[in-house]
């Protein structure tokens, strides 16, 4: 099967300007590719760049050389220095991406937050709510916090927030950064199998899991995001 | 003779080429606000300089004169001016519209259908229909050139949606020719049906802000309105307590100490030749 | 994907003197796209967008626009009379302050009403009835349609603004710091309104702020102005947070976490 994503050669350094220009290389020539059905784990110790690397992918962070290229509709599209819209198009209709927090926006209520990657991507009102409430019920997120604004709510009830908005749109890509960290079990196992599901039905999906049991029961492959300056490989 | 001092019609004949010349652009250009030079006149600001030195710069010989204050002829400013004139260019005067070839006006327009061949003079205080809504001289010609004229809407609104319908009942402002929206003075919008397409000749003199214009013998007048407000006109249930009119403007007077009320023509030419 | 921009700007430069206030500036702007422009004060962003909206002429440059009525336009060719009718028509300026956008000695009905009146609306019962609908749009009650906004809170007055502006269904909407001023309750709700309006109308704009959080929330794109010229431009989120430029990093660093 064609992968859904190819890396090559990406290579990202920060260059903190109030510091004397000092530059902090995170990312070197890393390669990877991600098939539709596959789910690649990415481990490595805290600061290797795993969170640079998935950010890097939606697009979120410029790589300073590379290539990510996203199968998009019928074609590819390069996401190093595209265009601003292309990026946007892509991650209207193909790339979700599961942050650890909610960025919450006042006066919006749950139900609307969640239902709003849905109608930017096309679909009708009534269905979209419709999705909304049946991703909410499914996470077990309380009725009666639907139709308020979700920016007082406890850490867990705002990821599930955030995962229902990411999955409300069947994306042939989903990024997920640590999408189960303030979940209590129950509530972690009922997101793992929702991912699963995706993961199944053909999302090709890119992820950091600290918790060794989530990684186990969604991960195909792991990619080792190693320190800077040492080489990038895929184990298992 | 003391006036023997003063040119023919009081202003030196400089003066009146140039009102006339502004007299003519205004007539070329219906409802267009003309600057024009305008003279220290021998009577205060308020009491008709503008309309005085339009009257100066078109009266001959040959004419008749009447000058009305508010539809009388017997006012103290209406006398004045008649006197003025008689004495500085010697002129006959009258009442009657009908007679008359030049009829200044203070706030009216005469009942008495006009003719071909009158001319009639308006005494104009504030020459620019959008100024209460728009201050900046400079801003108000823009909108007059780009015939930007959805703020003067805006007022009639304001009006309706204040009193219930267009309490506007004087200076109530006019579309000339579809072009300019123009301030017929302040004479009671009973009146403006008669600016439309009248076959007399209309100068709209402005002393203090030294604009004049005008509105050509048969020239549409359009008094704006909405559509579901349409302009209206006053209209008395009483009729003339003296000559017994139910058509023209009536003036209400309180009588006596105890608030009796008597209604009469406030054009006292036209009541005086029906009673 | 649309195939043309709505508004192009190129090689633009403004000066005023000696002093040059925009150098060189060129963007494009997407239907459906909110170009956020930061910057502190001074940095030309508000020069800027004067001159998109023609009322400052550049001296090098040009701005053009897809009219909806007269096709491809450039802004300062256009005779005045034809700018300003599309400024009433198909554009929207929202000012800093509410008071220099609004009529303030006529009723909430009627500063709504005006875009119409201009374009020949003369229907009252219409006029009234679509300021009325424009009103409950922007969250203000009803029953105050007939009053005038010399009394109202900044925040009220910005909405009818908003409203204003918006009544006759325009294509770009300029914003000059539209929360600017506001106490942050006020801000949010005002900044809530407007993402909702430009998702539902389609709207493009062009938004001039000093807020990060206002840039955040509102654009798609970011650029960022130091001393009239455009250091750094991109998508929204990769400007603030990933920033390259010595000046984008400064005022990223310097907002406030809350």
């Amino acid at each position: 099967m064609l992968p859904a994503l190819r890396v090559s050669g990406l290579t990202k350094s920060f260059v903190i300007h109030a510091h004397g220009d000092l530059a902090l290389p995170v990312l070197r020539d890393v390669t990877l590719a991600v098939s539709p059905g596959e789910c690649l784990a990415l481990v490595g110790p805290s600061g290797a760049g795993k969170s640079t690397l998935l950010r890097s992918l939606y697009g979120n962070y410029r790589p300073d050389a590379g290539s990510i290229r996203i199968g998009h509709g019928d074609g590819w599209v390069e996401m190093v220095r595209a265009a601003p819209r292309t990026v946007l198009d892509v991650r209207r209709r193909t790339l979700g991406f599961v942050s650890q927090f909610l960025r919450v926006i006042p006066r919006v209520g749950t139900l609307d937050v969640v239902a709003e990657p849905a109608l930017r991507h096309g679909m009708g009102r009534a269905e979209a709510r419709r999705r909304a409430e049946s991703l909410l019920a499914r996470l077990n997120v309380p009725v009666r916090l639907w139709s308020l604004p979700p920016a007082t709510f406890s850490g867990g009830e705002q990821q599930r927030i955030n995962i229902a908005r990411s999955l409300i749109v069947d994306y042939p890509i989903l990024l997920l950064d640590e999408p189960t960290a303030s979940l209590d079990p129950a509530n972690r196992d009922g997101v793992v199998e929702l991912i699963r599901q995706r993961r199944d039905d053909g999302t090709a999906i890119v992820g950091i899991f600290h918790d060794p049991a989530v990684r186990d029961l969604l991960a195909n492959r792991v990619l080792n995001v190693a320190l800077p300056g040492t080489s990038v490989g895929v184990l298992a | 003779m003391p006036e023997a001092a003063y040119n023919y019609a009081y202003l030196d004949e400089q003066t009146k080429r140039m009102i006339r010349r502004a007299i003519l652009k205004a007539v070329a250009v219906p409802g267009y606000q003309v600057p024009f030079g305008g003279r220290e006149m021998p009577l205060p600001y308020g009491w008709g300089t503008g309309g005085i030195q339009v009257t100066a710069a078109v009266i001959g010989r040959n004419d008749t004169l009447k000058v009305i204050d508010q539809g009388a002829d017997d006012t103290t400013n209406a006398v004045s001016i008649r006197s003025f004139f008689a004495k500085v260019a010697d002129v006959a005067t009258t009442t009657s519209t009908e007679e008359a070839t030049i009829i200044q006006t203070r706030h009216r327009v005469p009942e008495t259908p006009l003719r071909d061949g009158q001319i009639l003079v308006f005494q104009v205080p504030i020459p620019e229909p959008l100024r209460m809504l728009e201050p900046r001289e400079i801003e108000t010609r823009l909108l007059h050139a780009l015939t930007e004229y959805g703020v003067m809407q805006v007022s009639l609104y304001e009006n309706i949606a204040r009193h219930g319908r267009i309490a506007k009942t004087y200076n109530y402002p006019v579309m000339v020719n579809g072009r300019y929206i123009m301030s017929p003075s302040p004479i009671p919008k009973f009146d403006n049906p008669k600016l439309d397409r009248s076959p007399a000749l209309q100068l709209y003199g402005a002393g203090r802000e030294k604009r004049i214009y005008a509105v050509p013998p048969y020239t549409p007048v359009k008094s704006l309105d909405f559509d579901d407000h349409p302009f209206e006109i006053e209209r008395w249930d009483e009729c003339c307590a003296l000559c017994g009119s139910r058509e023209s403007f009536l003036d209400e007077m309180i009588v006596d100490d105890a608030g009796k009320r008597m209604y009469i023509c406030s054009d006292t030419d036209w009541c005086g030749r029906r009673q | 994907m649309s195939e043309a921009p709505l508004l192009s700007v190129q090689a633009l430069t403004k000066r005023f003197g000696a002093r040059v206030a925009c150098r060189d500036v060129a963007f494009e702007l997407w239907p459906g796209e909110v170009l956020g422009i930061v910057g502190e004060s001074g940095s030309g962003k508000t020069t800027l967008l004067n001159c998109v909206a023609g009322r400052h002429a550049p001296e090098v440059g040009a701005v053009t626009y897809e009219s909806a009525a007269y096709g491809l336009v450039d802004v300062h060719r256009l005779s005045e009379a034809r700018r300003r009718l599309l400024g009433r028509t198909e554009w929207g300026f929202i000012n800093q302050d509410a008071r220099d956008g609004l009529r303030m000695t006529v009723s909430a009905g009627a500063n709504i009403g005006e875009r119409l009146m201009a374009v020949g609306a003369r229907h009252y019962g219409d006029i009234r009835g679509t300021a009325q609908e424009w009103l409950q749009r922007v969250e203000i009650e009803t029953d105050r349609l007939d009053d005038r906004p010399t009394t109202w809170s900044g925040g009220m007055r910005q909405r009818l603004q908003i409203a204003r502006n918006l009544v006759s269904k325009p294509r770009l909407v300029l914003m000059d710091e539209p929360t600017g001023g506001l106490d942050v309750s006020v801000q949010a709700r005002i900044l809530d309104l407007l993402r909702g309006l430009v998702d539902t109308l389609q709207l493009s704009a062009v938004l001039v702020t000093h807020d990060l959080g206002v840039a955040r929330l509102l654009t798609h794109r970011l650029m960022v102005m130091q001393g009239g010229r455009v250091v750094e431009e991109g998508l929204t989120d990769q400007v603030l947070d990933d920033p390259q430029h010595a000046y984008t990093q400064m005022l990223v660093a310097s907002v406030l976490p809350v």
